[in-house]
C-alpha cells in the first residue's frame, strides 16, 4: 500500500483461521491501522491480494465485505452522534431489512414486522454486554469505555464471522482493561467469530490473544505464541531500541 | 474562417484568460489556505469597479488614483469579510462557513442593488491606457496587450511573494496544516488576512481591468466571471498559483474558440464552463497540476 | 406507554383537523393576494423540507434545487397549456409537434414534473455525489445553471428565454397544502424508517456507516433523488400559481432562499423549515414596504429602496450562521411528548403550589 511516495505496509503474509483471537501489534506508524483499512476496503492495496473465505476480497467496497461477514472497530471512535445507543446498533441491521422505501413510508406490515424482528434482536444483542440500561441514551453521552464496548456490538449486530478491533483497550485503566479482555474472550465464544485486533496494552495482547503478528516498517517482523513473540530479539529491538554492548 | 479572424480570436482569448487568471488566483490562495470557496470573491470584482467608477465621476480623481484607492479599499474589505464571517467559523463544519461566504456574497450583491441600482453603467477607458491599434487587417485594443503584461507581472510577484518571502512560507505552512502550523509560531491570523489582503487586490485588478475590457459595470457583474474563475481554479489545481494561471487560460481559450468554431451552440457558452468543471471533478479531481490525495480514515 | 400512543394519535388526528379548518376557513375569508402568499409558503416548505432531507438529514450540500424546479415547473406548463395558447406564445420558433397538441390535466402533470426532475436528480446524482461538501455545492450549482440554459436555449420546447404564459390557474388553499402536508408526512415517515437513520447515520460519520454495511452511494442518490423529486413537484405547483414561467425565475437567488429557510429552521428539523418557510415568505411580502417609496407626514419622503428585503435576508442569514447556528429548532422537531411532558409537569406545579 503506497500513498503518494509513501511506503506504508509492503511485506505482510497474514492468515487468520477460524475462531482464532489474533494480535497485531508493532510501533507507531507501523502501519497496523492501514492494513486493517485495506481488508475492510477503505483501501485498495497497491500490490497484493486479500482473501476472504477463499473468495478475493481485493478492492471490493467496504460495504460490500462487512455483508461478506468482516465487521470492524474504530481506533478513534466512530459513533452515529445524533443517534442512541439502541439506534446505532440498528443501523447495523438496515442492510438486512426485508422490505422497501415505499412499504416503509405507507407502513405496510412486511416492513414494521422486519424493523420490529431487528428492534428486538438489537435489545436483545445490547442485553448479552450488559448495555440495555442506556439503550435510550445518545450514544455520545456515555462513558469512553462503554462507548468502545458500544462500538463492538456495533459491529457485532452486523453479523461477522471475523471482527477486526482497532485498539480497542486504547485509553483505559488496567482494570477496564482486564474486563475488556474478558469480554473479548466471551463474545468469541459465543458469537463464534474470529477476532484479528491491533492493541498497544501488552497485556491484554498476550493475555488473549493466540497468536501474535509484529508489523513494524510495514513488514513482519516475527509471528508467533505470545511466548515466542516475547522473547523475539527482533522485536525486542524494535521495540527497545537496539542496545550496543561495545560502547 | 480566416487568418485575420483566427488571430483576433486568439487575442480575445488570451485577454480572456489572463482575466480569469488574475481572478482564480484569489480562489485558489483562500481555497488553498482555509479550504473555502469563498463565494464572496466574485463580488469583490464588482466592489472595486464600482469604488473606480465613482472615484473618477464622483470625485473626479485622476484614473489611477482611483484605481489605487479601489485595489486598497478592497483588500481592506476581503481582509474585513474573512474578520467577520469566517473567522468565528474556523473550527465549525465545512457546509456552515460555506454557507455564510453564500450569505456574504449575497449581501454584498444587493446591497450593490441597493445602493446603486440594478442598472448598468458604463465604465470609463481611460485613454492614456486603452487607444486602438491597427496591425495589418486586424485592429485590438491596446488592453488586448496590457492584460495579459499586467497577469504575468503580478503573478511573477505573487511566486516570488509564496516561494522566497518569509511569509509565503508562512503562507505554505498554514496551508499544509494550520493547528500544527499555529504550534510552529506562525501567526496563523495574521497570514490568513494576509492571503486575503492579496487574494482581494488580484481580484480589484481584475475587476476593474474587467470593466475597461467590457465596458459596463453593474451588481451582478462578478456572479458569472466568480463562477467561471473558481473553475478556472479547479481545472488548474487548486491550491496552485501556476494552475489558477493554467486553468484561467484554458478555459479562456476553450470558451473562446467553443464560440468562434461552433456559433450555432453560442447560447451554451456559460454552461460549456459548468461542464468542463464537472468532468475535472469527476476524472480528475486534483485538476492539471494537482495532487489527488487520499482521504485519511 | 400505549396510552400515550393513543394521546399521540388523536393529538395528530386533532391537528390535521384543526389545519384543515384552517384552511377552510382561510379559502372563505382571506382575499385572493392572502391565499396566493400562504400558497406560496406552502410551496416553500416544500423545498424547504425536501432541501433539508438532503442537506440536513443526509450531509450533502447541494445547491440544485432551483434547477429541479425549473424542469419541474417547465414539465407541467408544457402539458397544461391550450393548444391555442401554445400556438400563440410559441412565435420565435413553432413548438415540437409532439408537444402542440398535448393538454393533459394538471393533477397527472404536476406528478409527472415531480418525476422528471427526479429522473434529473439521479442521473445528475450519479456522476455529483462522488463529490463532497464545496465541491458537491458548486456541481450542484453548475448543473442546476446547466438545466436553466438548456432550457434557455431549447427554444422548440421551452420557447426559451420568452417563457411560457397562460399554464393554469390554480388559486385554491387545499391544493397547495395538501401537498405540502403530504410532503411533510411522507419525508417525516422516511426519516422515522430504516432509510432515515441510514441518511442520518451517513451525514453523522460516513466512514462507520460504510463500514456497518450500508451503501453510501446508493444511499446518497436515494435521498437526493428524493429531494429532486418534491423540488419539482414544488415547482410545478408555483407554475400553476404564478402561471407563467421563465427561466430567470430559476436562477440562484432562489436556491440561496431555500438555503435561508433551512438554516433558519435548523438544519436537521423538518418542523423548523415548515416554520421558517411561513416566516421568510410572509416576511418577504411584508418587507415590500422598505422597497416602495415612503411618505412620512407628508414631509419626510423616503425612495424605495428595491433589493433591500434581499440584504435584510442576507444579514438575516450571516447573523444565523454566525451566532445561532442550530437555527430555530436545530435538529429537534415539534412533537407531543414534549408538549405533554411540558404540560403534566406544569400541572403538577399547580397542583403542589395549591396544596
Amino acid at each position: 500500500m503506497q500513498f503518494g511516495g509513501l511506503t506504508a505496509v509492503s511485506e505482510l503474509a497474514l492468515q487468520v483461521m477460524p475462531g482464532e483471537i489474533i494480535g497485531l501489534i508493532g510501533p507507531n506508524g507501523a502501519g497496523k491501522t492501514t492494513v486493517f483499512n485495506m481488508i475492510t476496503g477503505v483501501y485498495t492495496p497497491t500490490r497484493g491480494k486479500i482473501y476472504y473465505k477463499g473468495q478475493d476480497i481485493t478492492g471490493m467496497k467496504p460495504d460490500r465485505i462487512t455483508s461478506l461477514g468482516i465487521a470492524r472497530t474504530f481506533q478513534n471512535i466512530r459513533l452515529f452522534e445524533s443517534m442512541s445507543v439502541l439506534e446505532n446498533v440498528m443501523i447495523s441491521k438496515h442492510v438486512r431489512l426485508k422490505a422497501c422505501l415505499a412499504e416503509a413510508v405507507l407502513g405496510l406490515p412486511r416492513y414494521t414486522r422486519s424493523r420490529q424482528a431487528q428492534k428486538e434482536e438489537c435489545i436483545e444483542l445490547l442485553k448479552k454486554v450488559e448495555l440495555e440500561d442506556v439503550i435510550n441514551e445518545p450514544a455520545v453521552s456515555l462513558p469512553y469505555g462503554k462507548q468502545r464496548r458500544l462500538e463492538i456490538v456495533r459491529a457485532l449486530a452486523t453479523s461477522p464471522e471475523l471482527l477486526l478491533l482497532d485498539e480497542p483497550a486504547a485509553g483505559m485503566n488496567p482494570n477496564e482493561s482486564i474486563e475488556l479482555m474478558q469480554f473479548i474472550n466471551r463474545i468469541r465464544d459465543e458469537f463464534d467469530i474470529t477476532v484479528l485486533m491491533i492493541e498497544h496494552h501488552m497485556e491484554v495482547i498476550m493475555g488473549i490473544c493466540e497468536r501474535i503478528y509484529v508489523l513494524d516498517y510495514g513488514m513482519t517482523l516475527a509471528q508467533g505464541n505470545p511466548e515466542q513473540i516475547q522473547n523475539n530479539e527482533k522485536v525486542i529491538e524494535a521495540y527497545l531500541g537496539v542496545v550496543d554492548l561495545d560502547a | 474562417m480566416s487568418m485575420d479572424i483566427l488571430l483576433q480570436n486568439i487575442a480575445n482569448s488570451i485577454t480572456l484568460g489572463s482575466l480569469y487568471a488574475l481572478i482564480a488566483i484569489g480562489y485558489t490562495m483562500v481555497y488553498g489556505i482555509i479550504r473555502l470557496i469563498n463565494f464572496a470573491h466574485a463580488d469583490l470584482l464588482m466592489v472595486a469597479a464600482y469604488i473606480a467608477f465613482y472615484g473618477i465621476f464622483l470625485f473626479t480623481l485622476p484614473w489611477w488614483v482611483a484605481f489605487l484607492i479601489a485595489i486598497a479599499l478592497t483588500a481592506l474589505l476581503g481582509m474585513s469579510i474573512e474578520k467577520i464571517a469566517y473567522r468565528p467559523l474556523r473550527s465549525s463544519p465545512r457546509i456552515t462557513v460555506l454557507i455564510s461566504a453564500i450569505g456574504v456574497s449575497f449581501l454584498l450583491e444587493n446591497l450593490g442593488i441597493v445602493a446603486i441600482g440594478a442598472r448598468p453603467k458604463p465604465f470609463p477607458r481611460p485613454e492614456q491606457l486603452v487607444w486602438n491599434i491597427h496591425l495589418g487587417n486586424i485592429s485590438f485594443l491596446s488592453l488586448t496587450i496590457i492584460i495579459p503584461i499586467i497577469t504575468l507581472v503580478l503573478l511573477a510577484a505573487l511566486i516570488f511573494l509564496v516561494k522566497k518571502t518569509k511569509m509565503g512560507m508562512a503562507m505554505r505552512a498554514v496551508s499544509k496544516d494550520y493547528e500544527t502550523a499555529g504550534l510552529m509560531a506562525v501567526d496563523v491570523n495574521k497570514v490568513i488576512s494576509t492571503t486575503f489582503a492579496v487574494g482581494s487586490s488580484l481580484a480589484a485588478i481584475g475587476g476593474i481591468l474587467w470593466s475597461m475590457q467590457y465596458p459596463q459595470v453593474d451588481p451582478l457583474m462578478g456572479v458569472f466571471p466568480g463562477l467561471k474563475c473558481f473553475i478556472a481554479a479547479v481545472l488548474g489545481g487548486i491550491g496552485s498559483v501556476p494552475g489558477a494561471m493554467l486553468g484561467g487560460f484554458v478555459l479562456g481559450f476553450l470558451e473562446i474558440m467553443l464560440v468562434a468554431f461552433f456559433p450555432h451552440i453560442s447560447g451554451y457558452r456559460d454552461a460549456f464552463a459548468f461542464i468542463i468543471l464537472i468532468l475535472i471533478l469527476l476524472f480528475r479531481p486534483g485538476g492539471i497540476l494537482g495532487e489527488n490525495v487520499i482521504e485519511k480514515v | 406507554m400505549d396510552d400515550r400512543l393513543k394521546t399521540k394519535f388523536i393529538l395528530n388526528v386533532v391537528l390535521l383537523l384543526a389545519v384543515a379548518l384552517l384552511i377552510y376557513w382561510g379559502q372563505d375569508n382571506l382575499n385572493n393576494f392572502q391565499i396566493r402568499i400562504l400558497n406560496l409558503a406552502g410551496i416553500f416548505a416544500i423545498l424547504g423540507v425536501s432541501l433539508n432531507l438532503v442537506l440536513g438529514f443526509t450531509g450533502m450540500f447541494s445547491l440544485g434545487h432551483a434547477g429541479f424546479m425549473c424542469i419541474g415547473a417547465y414539465t407541467t406548463a408544457i402539458l397544461t397549456m391550450s393548444p391555442r395558447s401554445k400556438e400563440i406564445i410559441y412565435f420565435m420558433e413553432p413548438i415540437n409537434p409532439v408537444l402542440a397538441n398535448i393538454q393533459w390535466p394538471v393533477l397527472p402533470a404536476i406528478i409527472l414534473g415531480g418525476i422528471m426532475a427526479a429522473v434529473f436528480g439521479f442521473l445528475i446524482g450519479f456522476p455529483a455525489l462522488r463529490l463532497r461538501d464545496d465541491y458537491l455545492a458548486i456541481a450542484t450549482l453548475g448543473f442546476s445553471e446547466i438545466i436553466r440554459i438548456v432550457v434557455t436555449n431549447t427554444i422548440t420546447i421551452t420557447n426559451g428565454a420568452l417563457g411560457l404564459k397562460n399554464i393554469p390557474s390554480i388559486k385554491s388553499l387545499w391544493v397547495y397544502w395538501l401537498a405540502t402536508i403530504l410532503t411533510i408526512l411522507i419525508i417525516k415517515r422516511i426519516l422515522n424508517s430504516s432509510w432515515g437513520y441510514a441518511f442520518k447515520a451517513i451525514r453523522d460519520n460516513e466512514i462507520a456507516a460504510e463500514a456497518m454495511g450500508i451503501n453510501i452511494f446508493k444511499h446518497k442518490l436515494l435521498s437526493f433523488t428524493i429531494g429532486a423529486f418534491f423540488a419539482g413537484l414544488a415547482g410545478a405547483l408555483m407554475a400553476h400559481l404564478i402561471t407563467s414561467v421563465d427561466p430567470t425565475m430559476f436562477r440562484f437567488l432562489f436556491t440561496f432562499q431555500i438555503l435561508l429557510i433551512v438554516v433558519m429552521g435548523g438544519m436537521g428539523s423538518i418542523s423548523g423549515s415548515v416554520v421558517a418557510a411561513l416566516i421568510v415568505t410572509i416576511g418577504m411580502e411584508v418587507l415590500r414596504i422598505v422597497e416602495q417609496p415612503m411618505n412620512l407626514f407628508g414631509v419626510l419622503s423616503i425612495p424605495g429602496l428595491p433589493g433591500m428585503r434581499m440584504v435584510i435576508f442576507s444579514i438575516l442569514l450571516l447573523l444565523v450562521i454566525l451566532f445561532y447556528r442550530q437555527g430555530l429548532m436545530g435538529t429537534r422537531e415539534f412533537n407531543w411528548d414534549w408538549l405533554i411532558n411540558k404540560l403534566s409537569t406544569f400541572k403538577l406545579r399547580k397542583r403542589g403550589e395549591a396544596a
